[in-house]
């Protein structure tokens, strides 16, 4: 086990956040290229407290640090929030109800 | 796209078993692939496509993205779209047979409706220190009435044993329920006041002498605190069905197989020479029951799946907002969530920079931390 560069890797303690935004921010930030490892826990289902790790690949300690990871995991999400909106009001606008003879759930 | 890849993105129902359930869409798991995030490349791919779109209900596809975001979204829609509810009932009269305390919680539930933009106008109540209560206003407060007294049908038949007939409000409904409006709400709610959303729902029963009369204090909130500030009755989500036929299933074998799933699923065309076939019709009326994996005829010929990036939402909605405003407020309550931890993380940020200067200055006093440092030895 190689000791880790301080710099490389952090966990994030979110208070007030759970599994809604836990997962989705895992996600997107496992998107990232630089992201080595990332995972999120929550320790205890009495406390309202979110851990998120980020570990960045070594080559990219130079410019990358963990919270940089994170902050553009936060844009990206806030990216995709604003797709999504236009999507679906666009589908929802050109959308025409058909007769109600095809009722499928 | 190569042959393999098709497959990847379906999650395998078996008889005993379901495999291939984690996505693999991230750098590094598929040599040679760009997996990393691309916006544009989620513009392009990223599909919406709606089915039903009624005030009370909605279903749509979102297509061609990852279960961590539809459930974080159905999340949101359940436990985090703020609504209004009753949330202090104050009793000046209850000689009805339900208990004060049943009875508040019964009017509680009630979903209301009103006019939308003054309800989302509304401000959030916020308890006082040690959540002692504060004085209400008519930003934060909608106040609500119900009170009625039930007696005796004069012009009731002697013979008469329906209590419609002997009695006279006997029966309490939530149309009852009258809006008080105070300040601004006057002007805001003129056109369409608040009032629960189903009037027919039967709140309590009375009988001749029995009478309720109580005020509502309504407030805006969200379902993590309580389930009556949920804005939906279900939000789910499932996935879209995938039956994929191996070897063509002709004759009487095609109606044996079509019989194995719901109506409209298989459909059994004429093939040129006459004979029957089965086809995949309609993959959504599914359920995916696996009763033909049962049916030895059908081993190996047939595989079950699930398409991993095509959510098929249902949004129902109380009755406050339409559903599929209730998906556009989770979508903007998550975006909502990022902007305000970036603003935390930034705080953060400066702070740690902050201590970190102070922990440095310490280490390296000059003359007049010097002088503290003398005291405290």
């Amino acid at each position: 086990m190689t000791v880790r560069h301080p710099g490389g890797s952090a966990s994030f303690e979110i208070l007030g956040e759970d599994h809604t935004l836990g997962n989705a921010l895992r996600y997107i930030i496992m998107k990232n290229p630089e992201v080595e490892f990332c995972g999120y826990s929550i320790p205890h289902p009495s406390e309202e407290k979110m851990n998120i790790r980020i570990q960045i690949y070594p080559e990219y300690w130079e410019h990358t640090k963990p919270y940089d990871a994170l902050m553009k995991g936060l844009d990206d999400l806030a990216d995709l929030c604003d797709h999504i909106t236009h999507a679906f009001k666009e589908a929802r606008d050109n959308f025409v109800e058909p007769g109600d003879n095809s009722e499928q759930r | 796209m190569p042959a393999a890849s098709n497959r990847r993105n379906i999650v395998g129902v078996k008889a005993e078993t379901v495999t291939n359930v984690s996505s693999t869409d991230f750098p590094g798991h598929w040599p040679g692939e760009d997996h990393s995030w691309n916006i544009k490349h989620f513009r392009r791919t990223f599909r919406v496509k709606f089915f039903r779109n009624t005030p009370l209900f909605s279903q749509f596809d979102l297509i061609h993205t990852d279960a961590a975001i539809a459930n974080t979204l159905r999340r949101i829609m359940i436990a985090e779209v703020p609504t209004l509810a009753i949330e202090s009932v104050y009793v000046s009269n209850n000689t009805s047979i339900i208990q004060d305390e049943v009875l508040a919680h019964r009017l509680g539930l009630i979903p209301l409706c009103g006019d939308k933009d003054a309800l989302k106008g509304l401000s959030w109540y916020l308890r006082g220190e040690d959540s002692a209560p504060r004085e209400p206003t008519d930003e934060d407060t909608v106040v609500l009435y119900l009170k009625k007294a039930c007696e005796r049908n004069p012009d009731a038949k002697k013979t008469d044993t329906d209590p419609d007939k002997l009695y006279i409000n006997h029966n309490v409904y939530a149309s009852d329920i009258l809006f008080e409006p105070a300040g601004r709400q006057i002007k805001s709610f003129a056109h369409d006041p608040v009032r629960a959303a189903n009037p027919d729902i039967l709140i309590a029963k009375l009988r001749p002498g029995q009478e309720i009369d109580l005020t509502m204090h309504c407030i805006k909130g969200i379902g993590q605190d309580h389930a009556k500030f949920s804005p939906v009755a279900t939000a789910s989500y499932r996935l879209l069905p995938d039956i994929k036929i191996k070897k063509p299933i002709r004759g009487k074998a095609a109606e044996r197989f079509a019989a194995c799933f719901p109506k409209g699923v298989i459909a059994i065309r004429e093939r040129k020479d006459g004979e029957k076939e089965a086809v995949v019709d309609n993959v959504r009326n599914d359920t995916v029951s696996r009763e033909v994996l049962r049916h030895d005829e059908f081993k190996g010929i047939v595989e079950l799946g699930r398409v991993r990036d095509h959510f098929i939402f249902s949004v129902e909605s109380t009755g406050q907002f339409d559903a599929d405003e209730i998906f556009l407020s989770a979508v903007g309550t998550l975006k909502a969530k990022t902007i305000n931890l970036k603003r935390d993380i930034y705080k953060m940020l400066r702070k740690q920079a902050l201590d970190a200067r102070r922990a440095r200055e310490a280490e390296n006093p000059d003359a007049d931390e010097e002088g503290d440092a003398m005291d405290t030895q």
